[in-house]
C-alpha cells in the first residue's frame, strides 16, 4: 500500500509465521484481504465510504489482475459476474445506493449463481455522513438469498475479505461484504499475510440451463438456490463468524462495529453473541436466547439481527429497536451503547461523563472550493433564471444548495428526469437541472434521451470537470485515462447529448461570465431540451498537474465595501473591516473580477 | 479503566490530520503498541471542520467518547473550542493560535468569537498556545504546520520523541524529511515552554 510504506514484522505465536503489522486505514487492509486471496478482476463505481479499495489496487505496479472503474455499479456488476461465470475471483466495489444501481443483476447472480468467487463490497453509511439514506446493505443479502459478512473491526475485514471469495466458491454463490463508514475509515494496527501470486486465466463454458434464465431454467436454479440455504447457515457458524459466550442469565447479541463498541462497555456476567454473517442459523441462534431471561439486541440501521432473534425467542424478553429501546437510525458510538443497555436494566461496565458541546460557533460545513468551476455556473444561473426551478445531482455541486441553486436531489442521475418531470407537470417557472460529468455517464443519459424524446422543456447544465471529484478524483470517461493510467480516448459529451436528440449544445467556460450568460440566455429562450456543457478541470487536479494562474488581490483604496463579491461565496474572499480581502487560497480562477463592479480586484503584484 | 491515551485531533480539511494521524499510528507500531483511530474522509474534508481520533494501546473500537480525551490537538482555534467537550476533566489543549473565519460568517453574517472569548471558553483546561503557522514558515514550509502541532504534543504524549521523529522521517515525501524534521523540532521547543509553566 502506498498510503503507509513501512512497516514491523513480528512472529505470530498462532501461525509460526512472519506476519506484517501496519497501521492502516479500513479500506487499505480490506485491498490488502484482495491481494492475498488473490482477486483476479475488479471493478466498481466510487462512493464513500467504498472508494479507496479500487483507488489503491488500481495504482499497485505490477498487479496481476484487472481493475476499471465502471461507468456505474449495474454496469461494474455484471463485468464482474461475467468474470466470476469464466472461473476468476471477482471483487465489484460501490457505496450502499449504489447497489441500489447494482439489483438488477444481483438478484438473479443468486439463482446463476458462480464459478470463481465474486465478493460484492457494499459500504454502508450509518448517519449518512455522505449519502443520501441510511439504507442498509444486510437487507439485500436477505432478499437475494445470498451470503452476506458485516465486519466488526478492521482486522476482521480484512480477514473476512481475504476468505470471502472461497467461501463464495464453496456454495456458488455471489457473497455481500458490508463494511460501514466506521470500519472503511478508521484506522488500526493490522495483521496482514502474504500478497499471493497466483493468477487465474478465465475461460467460459457454456451452460444454458444456468446463464440463460429463461422461466423453464430459472425455476429450476430458484429452487436449487433455496435449497443452497441450510448448509450456507452452518457454515457460517463453524467459520467462527457467528460465535458467542454464556456468562449468566442475560445476553447483548450485536453485530458490526456495534458490537465492538457493546465489548467496551459489557460488563462481565452478561452472555455475549456476535453475529458477523449472514443468514443466521436458526437453530444454534434458538439455543443461546433461551438459556436466557433477557436478551438485548445491539445493531445499526435496520433490525435484521432482532427480527431473528425475535423469531425464535418464544418467551425471552428480546429489547431492541422493536420495543423502542434502540434507534433504527444514525450510528452507534460506546455511548450510546452504554446508554441502550442502561435502558435495558444492565449496568455498562464503563460510565460516560454528560458532554456538552459549546454553543453558539458558526458552523464549518463543507464547501466548494476557492476557484471550483460549479460556482460561477451557479450564480450565472441564478442571475439569468430568477425565478428558475433547480434540480441537480450527487457530487461535490450538491454543495450548491449552500448558494441557492440547488432544489432536488434524490439519487444519481435524477437531475435531469426530475426536470423533465417538473416541466411536464404543468409547472411553468424555467427549470435548469445541473449534473457532474460522471453522473451524466453513469444515469443521467437515459433520462436525457426520455426528455428529448418526449418534448420536455428544460435546461440541463453538465458541470463537466473531468473528473469524478467529490469521492477523490477518480478518473471517468471524460477523463482521457482509465483506472490504471492508461490514456484512453476521451468520450464527446457533446456527441452524446446531439445522439440523444438535443439540438442545442453550447460548451462554455464557466470561467467566462459573458459566455455563460450568453449561453443561458439563448438557451433560455428556445423550447424543448437545452444542453449547456460548462467545461473546467476540477480546480483540485489542476493544481496537481501543475497549473498556476496566479493570484488575485483587492486595492482596498478602490473597494467600495459593496459585498457583491462577499456573496459570490467564495472562501478565499473575506471580509475585513467591511472591505474586501482575498487570502491564500485564491486559485486564480478570476471570476471576482468580473463580478466586482468597481474594477478593485486585479492580478497580485509580487511583493 | 478505558486503558487507551486518547488524543483527538481537529481541524480544517485539508491541514494534514491524515498524515498527523499516520505518524502516530506508525509510532504506535514502532513502539509494538497496539493503536486505533477514525477520521473524516470523503465530502465532508472540502473545507469543512474533520475530526482524527487516535487511541494509543487501544484494542477494541476507534472512537473516542465525549468527555474522556487525554489530549486535544487543534489546528484551529475555532474548531478547538468546538470540539472541547471530548476533553476529559483536566485533559489539555496544544492549540494553533490561528483561527480561519468559516466562509458561512461572511456570507450570511453569523457571529464568530474572537480570539480572546475562545481562550476564557477553554480556560478551565490547560492550553498550550503554539504559533504553528510561524514555526512551520521558520521550518521552511507552512504546510509542515502539523508536524509542528505534533512536536509540541510530543511533551505530553506516551509516546518516545524518538519514536515519533522516526516516524515522521517514515511518512512524509522525501524531499521534505528535513524540513519536518525541523518543524517537529521547534514544535517540541514551543511544548516545552508550556511544560515548565510559562506558556
Amino acid at each position: 500500500m502506498q498510503a503507509c510504506e513501512s512497516n514491523v514484522t513480528k512472529q505470530n505465536p498462532s501461525r509460526g509465521e512472519l506476519m506484517e503489522r501496519r497501521y492502516l486505514l479500513g479500506n487499505e487492509a480490506i485491498a490488502h484481504g484482495c491481494l492475498e486471496s488473490p482477486v483476479d478482476f475488479i471493478t466498481g463505481y466510487p462512493g464513500t465510504p467504498s472508494s479507496e479499495v479500487i483507488d489503491l489496487l488500481r495504482i499497485l505496479p505490477d498487479a496481476q489482475y484487472y481493475v476499471e472503474w465502471s461507468v456505474n455499479e449495474k454496469v461494474a456488476l455484471e463485468n464482474a459476474l461475467a468474470a466470476a461465470w469464466c472461473g476468476l475471483r471477482s471483487l465489484c466495489t460501490m457505496k450502499h445506493v449504489g447497489l441500489n444501481v447494482a439489483a438488477d443483476p444481483l438478484m438473479t447472480s443468486a439463482y446463476t449463481g458462480v464459478t470463481g468467487g465474486l465478493v460484492i463490497m457494499s459500504g454502508d453509511d450509518p448517519f449518512a455522513h455522505s449519502s443520501q439514506n441510511e439504507q442498509d446493505s444486510r437487507c439485500y443479502a436477505l432478499f437475494a438469498k445470498i451470503p452476506c459478512l458485516d465486519p466488526g473491526s478492521i482486522q476482521e475485514a480484512h480477514d473476512m475479505m481475504r476468505d470471502a471469495f472461497s467461501l463464495s466458491e464453496q456454495f456458488g454463490l455471489p457473497v455481500i461484504f458490508r463494511p460501514t463508514t466506521r470500519i472503511c475509515h478508521s484506522k488500526g494496527d493490522i495483521e496482514l499475510g502474504d500478497v499471493a501470486k497466483r493468477a487465474r486465466i478465465g475461460e467460459f463454458h457454456r451452460n444454458p440451463q444456468q446463464y440463460v434464465v429463461i422461466p423453464a431454467h430459472t425455476r429450476v436454479l430458484h429452487k436449487k438456490l433455496n435449497e443452497k440455504q441450510a448448509a450456507v447457515k452452518s457454515a457460517l457458524v463453524e467459520k467462527g463468524y457467528n460465535h458467542y459466550v454464556v456468562r449468566g442469565p442475560t445476553a447483548v447479541v450485536a453485530s458490526g462495529i456495534a458490537a465492538t463498541y457493546v465489548q467496551e462497555v459489557l460488563p462481565p456476567d452478561v452472555s455475549f453473541m456476535k453475529i458477523g454473517a449472514y443468514p443466521i442459523d436458526e437453530e444454534w441462534l434458538g439455543e443461546f436466547i433461551r438459556q436466557h431471561e433477557k436478551v438485548l439486541v445491539v445493531e445499526e440501521l435496520h433490525p435484521v439481527v432482532e427480527e431473528a432473534v425475535r423469531q425464535v425467542a418464544g418467551c425471552v424478553t428480546v429489547h431492541g429497536k422493536k420495543d423502542g429501546k434502540s434507534p433504527y437510525e444514525g450510528e452507534f458510538s460506546p455511548t450510546a451503547v452504554a446508554a441502550i443497555m442502561k435502558s435495558c436494566g444492565f449496568s455498562p461496565s464503563r460510565e460516560f461523563p454528560a458532554a456538552i458541546p459549546v454553543a453558539g460557533l458558526p458552523a464549518r460545513p463543507p464547501i466548494l472550493c476557492a476557484g471550483c468551476m460549479h460556482r460561477p455556473v451557479f450564480y450565472t444561473m441564478k442571475k439569468v433564471f430568477k425565478d428558475g426551478i433547480f434540480p441537480s445531482d450527487i457530487g461535490c455541486y450538491t454543495l450548491g444548495l449552500q448558494l441557492g441553486a440547488v432544489d432536488t436531489t434524490i439519487c444519481m442521475g435524477a437531475s435531469v428526469t426530475i426536470g423533465s418531470g417538473i416541466s411536464h407537470s404543468g409547472e411553468e417557472r424555467e427549470v435548469v437541472a445541473t449534473i457532474g460529468d460522471s453522473t451524466f455517464l453513469h444515469t443521467g443519459i437515459p433520462g436525457l434521451l426520455n426528455a428529448v424524446y418526449n418534448r420536455a422543456r428544460m435546461v440541463l447544465v453538465i458541470l463537466d470537470n473531468r473528473i469524478t471529484a467529490m469521492t477523490g478524483h477518480q478518473p471517468n470517461p471524460t477523463t482521457g485515462l482509465n483506472a490504471r493510467g492508461e490514456s484512453s480516448d476521451p468520450v464527446s459529451l457533446e456527441a452524446i447529448c446531439r445522439a440523444c436528440g438535443v439540438s442545442f449544445v453550447e460548451t462554455v467556460d464557466p470561467y467566462d461570465l459573458v459566455s455563460l450568460t450568453t449561453a443561458m440566455k439563448s438557451a433560455r429562450d428556445r423550447p424543448g431540451v437545452k444542453v449547456i456543457i460548462a467545461r473546467q478541470p476540477c480546480v483540485i487536479t489542476a493544481r496537481r498537474a501543475g497549473v498556476r494562474r496566479g493570484r488575485f488581490q483587492v486595492d482596498p483604496e478602490t473597494c467600495t465595501a459593496c459585498g457583491l463579491c462577499v456573496k459570490f461565496g467564495c472562501p478565499a474572499i473575506e471580509r475585513i473591516d467591511e472591505k474586501a480581502f482575498i487570502n491564500d487560497l485564491c486559485s486564480g480562477c478570476g471570476v471576482c473580477v468580473q463580478i466586482c463592479p468597481s474594477g478593485a480586484i486585479g492580478k497580485e503584484v509580487s511583493r | 479503566m478505558k486503558g487507551s491515551y486518547d488524543i483527538l485531533m481537529v481541524g480544517i480539511g485539508g491541514q494534514g490530520i491524515i498524515l498527523a494521524s499516520n505518524i502516530l499510528g506508525e509510532a504506535c507500531l514502532i513502539e509494538g503498541r497496539s493503536v486505533k483511530g477514525a477520521e473524516t474522509h470523503g465530502m465532508a474534508q472540502r473545507g469543512g471542520s474533520v475530526e482524527g481520533h487516535i487511541r494509543i494501546d487501544g484494542t477494541l473500537g476507534p472512537l473516542i467518547p465525549p468527555g474522556t480525551a487525554d489530549i486535544l490537538i487543534a489546528f484551529d482555534m475555532l474548531e478547538g473550542l468546538r470540539y472541547s467537550h471530548y476533553l476529559a476533566p483536566g485533559g489539555r489543549i496544544i492549540l494553533n493560535s490561528h483561527m480561519v473565519i468559516p466562509t458561512s460568517v461572511f456570507m450570511q453574517g453569523a457571529k464568530v468569537p474572537t480570539e480572546q472569548e475562545i481562550l476564557d471558553g477553554l480556560a478551565h483546561h490547560p492550553v498550550c498556545s503554539v504559533d504553528a503557522d510561524r514555526l512551520a514558515a521558520e521550518s521552511g514550509s507552512p504546510l509542515s504546520q502539523n508536524v509542528v502541532m505534533l512536536g509540541a504534543a510530543s511533551r505530553f504524549l506516551p509516546l518516545k520523541p524518538e519514536s515519533l521523529l522516526e516516524a515522521v522521517g517514515r511518512l512524509v515525501p522525501k524531499k521534505t524529511v528535513e524540513i519536518n524534521r525541523k518543524a517537529f523540532e521547534a514544535g517540541r521547543n514551543a511544548g516545552e515552554r508550556c511544560q515548565t509553566g510559562n506558556p
